[in-house]
């Protein structure tokens, strides 16, 4: 194994970005899903009112063409899907076609390791049409960039303001708070120390929660009827909690927006999110049960360079530990379908069967059950597996004859090719059925 | 702009819902003449047992839950459980189970848990052990390793790996998974061949592959097809996805364990109970996601037809949520909450509470429903006196360091 073509992606400028004129940006976003439910809500006002007069309009109009028609569709029903849901189906054909073009794809396995990190789920109101513009400006130019900066990008993003409810958090004697009886929400800042940072158990207490929701107060949303900067981030200092709030004994000065930056930067500095990063990085590219070895390296290497991100996935590829672990680790459904459509050449034109696909194996894209994401524990994926074999058969199915399957196997596994897979690949009864056992192989399920 | 979060796409819950049940039969208790039934349902995300069995008559009750907190006299009014309690009016199936004698509620109940984070709380009410741990097995998987077998269950039966175990049911113990499947399954003579492969390479994938080998009947028999649920739920009700979702699962896992031949024990999960925000109790989100939970109950109770008398489910979650409503009309994460009891074997019609109170002294650091019951005695009862597992095996291997936890008695009639 070498982790040459690993390193030369991480220094090409160009990896694992979307350069896509015509996807939107999260404002773009906003504001289009916005005007799309107001258009809607105009079409279903005017078909009511036409329902009431309808009687009288039939006796006084004349089938006069073209008006008619037009009117007849602004009064149904639009059959296509709507605004949010065809971003959402954009976005995810974009980074489906960028993780299939990806050479040798390092870097896109890195924004899918920290997207799942940061996560935020499309089934949450509002939240849908942002996906992908979320990943595209809060992740993606991150991955190899501090993490401080991503932590800031991602917590004033929109699409998590709104995941994780703080774009309606007041704070109590703010002026807003004052005038309503409105307030609090600590869902963001929670998990931000728990998820985001820290990590769980690591000594910060219900008060540094409710202080750093209070601190957060204020980082919100322009409200997307706004035509220029709606639904973009906003600090709104009306909702923001006066004064100076004390988190992890210490006393941060209120300061507005920085107030809440000050806490973030703290944050990443902590040794605390060095092993939890640390951690999360060797459970996830390496086992699940990583060697402690690789986890302090990993530590050690984001404190040295102050959450370097590159250069802790240096350290990643460069850790004996990471190439002397057994392939152990079951692969996730999306990791397991984009590297099936790759070995076997076909690039969907439609997205939609694909993301049906992670909808069955239970890793909807986007879709988070939970703020933790998805697992990243083998165990949890073991009972899926008898279920790709229905998948891996369509796939072979849909590429037909037109492939060897013992080329491919050679192609993808060169030396590491168990005479077993081997074997079985060689005596299948049809190309087709080559092709599947090899994409069930356990080479093709484990990394 | 903020839309509040609505479950109500099914997809939503994907990965949730499926059945995950004992791949044998349990002996001792045939042997005396019993054929008991266990299914827990797991509810994730924290579900809110003050807004699900309100304290009616608990003077400090309204003035924690703002405007419409639960009550007998509300706009919805509440359905009285007692002279204290009473129940969301979301669930008038589960009241009349609990009229008669067929449903118990254990309140102000939780785990030995004491912090808030979900994941850790997930982690302890499945695993069954004191502290959060990278632990591999689920209590409900070792009570079953712990009972003696009496011959296999069938598993010519529509069973296929489901996308997720839920921890509780991890372990050694055989499990089987039942998800809905829509695509059409792979050729046997792949599935050999494939299976050959992988017992000559990689077990832990034999395994998950070999539950699957011997699929067949029910799913295609189409007896409880997707299609034919659906057809039963009028469209345009709010929450219909999630209660045909919740019903399907639910009457799938009834029909499966009422069979001469099917599993006694099981499992399933059901996601989507964390109302931070907009928390609806009496028309909004939780007021669907209970009617949904009341509807799968219904369906259990129709699924699982002469052995209803038999059966016990436990509705189990967690951890509750905050005494006092949030800024944002919900409640955040917080620590005691309601288990549910259902079934024909139960002595019910009862809340058993020794109630903590809601005065401020009495919360639990000011702002939860302070704990007075183990929930894990509430499962020793069920565990010792439904599937009869002994008090030693319990407090060692099923809920290690429970001695001090006494089985809850008279849970079962």
């Amino acid at each position: 194994m070498c982790d040459r073509p690993y390193w030369s992606e991480l220094d090409k400028s160009d990896a694992g970005q979307i350069t896509n004129d015509d996807l939107l940006s999260c404002g773009e976003a906003a504001r289009a899903a916005f005007d799309f439910r107001q258009e809607r809500k105009a079409a279903r006002l005017a078909r009511s009112n036409d329902r009431t007069k309808q009687p009288q309009a039939k006796i006084d109009s004349s089938p006069s063409g073209p008006q008619a028609t037009q009117q007849d569709t602004a009064g149904k029903p639009n059959p296509s899907p709507g605004v949010p849901q065809q971003l959402y189906l954009e976005e995810s054909k974009a980074r489906l076609d960028c993780a299939l073009a990806a050479v040798p794809g390092f870097v896109e396995r890195l924004v899918w390791f920290w997207s799942n990190h940061f996560c935020i789920s499309a089934d949450k109101g509002g939240v849908r049409p942002l996906c992908g513009a979320y990943e595209r400006e809060a992740i993606r130019p991150y991955v190899r960039a501090r993490f401080a900066d991503m932590l800031l990008a991602v917590e004033t993003h929109p699409a998590m303001l709104l995941y994780l409810d703080n774009a309606r958090s007041i704070g109590p004697n703010s002026f807003a708070g004052l005038r309503r009886n409105k307030g609090l929400n600590e869902n963001l800042a929670r998990e931000i120390l728990e998820l985001h940072t820290l990590g769980v158990r690591t000594g910060y207490s219900q008060d540094d929660v409710t202080n750093f929701a209070k601190v957060i107060t204020g980082w919100s949303i322009v409200p997307p009827r706004q035509s220029d900067r709606g639904g973009e981030f906003m600090f709104n200092s009306r909702l923001h909690e006066p004064g100076a709030q004390r988190v992890f004994d210490r006393n941060y000065e209120d300061r507005g927006f920085e107030q809440g930056r000050a806490v973030l930067l703290t944050l990443a500095k902590s040794p605390s999110t060095a092993n939890h990063i640390a951690l999360k990085l060797a459970r996830h590219f390496v086992a699940d049960d990583p060697p402690r070895s690789l986890i302090e390296r990993l530590a050690r290497r984001f404190s040295d360079t102050e959450g370097d991100l590159k250069e802790v996935s240096k350290a990643l590829i460069t850790a004996p530990e990471a190439w002397d672990a057994p392939a152990t680790k079951l692969r996730r459904p999306s990791d397991w379908i984009v590297s099936a459509l790759r070995v076997s050449g076909s690039k969907p034109s439609d997205v939609r069967p694909i993301l049906q696909v992670q909808n069955l194996l239970g890793e909807p894209l986007w879709r988070v059950p939970a703020p933790n994401g998805f697992s990243d524990d083998s165990a949890a994926w073991m009972d899926g597996v008898a279920q790709r074999l229905d998948i891996a058969n369509q796939i072979a199915r849909s590429v037909g004859d037109g492939l060897d399957p013992m080329v491919v196997a050679q192609d993808t596994f060169g030396a590491t090719l168990s005479n077993e897979t081997k074997e079985a690949v060689a005596r299948s009864e049809s190309r087709q059925q080559a092709l599947s056992l090899l994409l069930m192989s356990p080479e093709f399920q484990r990394r | 702009m903020i839309i509040p979060p609505q479950p109500s796409r099914r997809e939503l819950l994907l990965g949730s819902g499926a059945l995950f049940a004992w791949a044998h039969l349990p002996r001792a208790a045939l042997a005396e003449g019993r054929d008991p039934r266990l299914l827990v349902i797991v509810l994730r995300g924290a579900l809110d047992g003050l807004a699900t069995v309100a304290p009616c008559g608990d003077p400090d009750w309204p003035r924690l839950r703002g405007e419409d907190p639960i009550k007998i006299d509300g706009p919805t009014p509440a359905l009285p459980l007692d002279s204290f309690f009473a129940l969301n009016p979301a669930m008038p199936n589960l009241h009349r189970l609990y009229l008669v004698g067929q449903a118990t509620v254990v309140h102000a109940v939780a785990t030995p848990y004491r912090e808030r984070s979900h994941f850790d709380g997930q982690d302890i009410l499945e695993s069954g052990l004191e502290r959060p741990s990278s632990g591999d097995s689920g209590w409900l998987n070792r009570a079953l390793a712990g009972l003696p077998a009496a011959g296999r269950v069938n598993t010519r039966q529509a069973f296929a790996g489901g996308p997720i175990a839920p921890l509780v049911v991890r372990g050694s113990a055989p499990v089987l998974a039942w998800t809905p499947s829509r695509l059409p399954p792979a050729s046997n003579d792949t599935m050999g061949r494939l299976l050959d492969l992988y017992r000559h390479t990689d077990p832990a994938l034999a395994r998950a592959l070999e539950e699957r080998s011997a699929l067949s009947a029910i799913a295609q028999g189409g007896e409880m097809s997707a299609n034919s649920m659906k057809a039963q739920i009028a469209p345009g009700i709010p929450g219909a996805a999630v209660r045909a979702f919740f019903a399907e699962s639910a009457s799938a896992a009834g029909k499966f364990m009422a069979r001469q031949d099917g599993p006694r024990v099981g499992a399933l999960a059901f996601d989507g109970w964390d109302t931070h925000a907009n928390e609806g109790v009496a028309k909004g989100r939780l007021a669907i996601l209970l009617a949904a939970l009341d509807g799968a109950i219904n369906a259990l109770e129709n699924g699982l037809g002469e052995s209803w008398r038999e059966s016990v489910i436990a509705v189990i979650t967690e951890f509750g949520r905050t005494a006092r409503m949030n800024g944002t009309d919900g409640t955040d994460h917080g620590t005691a909450t309601i288990a549910l009891l259902v079934g024909g074997a139960l002595k019910g019609g009862r809340v058993i509470s020794d109630w903590p109170g809601l005065k401020e002294a009495n919360l639990h650091d000011g702002r939860d429903l302070k704990p007075t019951t183990d929930l894990r005695a509430v499962m020793k009862g069920i565990l010792k006196d439904h599937l009869r597992i002994d008090d030693h095996y319990l407090a060692n291997n099923v809920f290690p360091g429970s001695q001090l936890v006494r089985p809850l008695a008279g849970l079962i009639g």
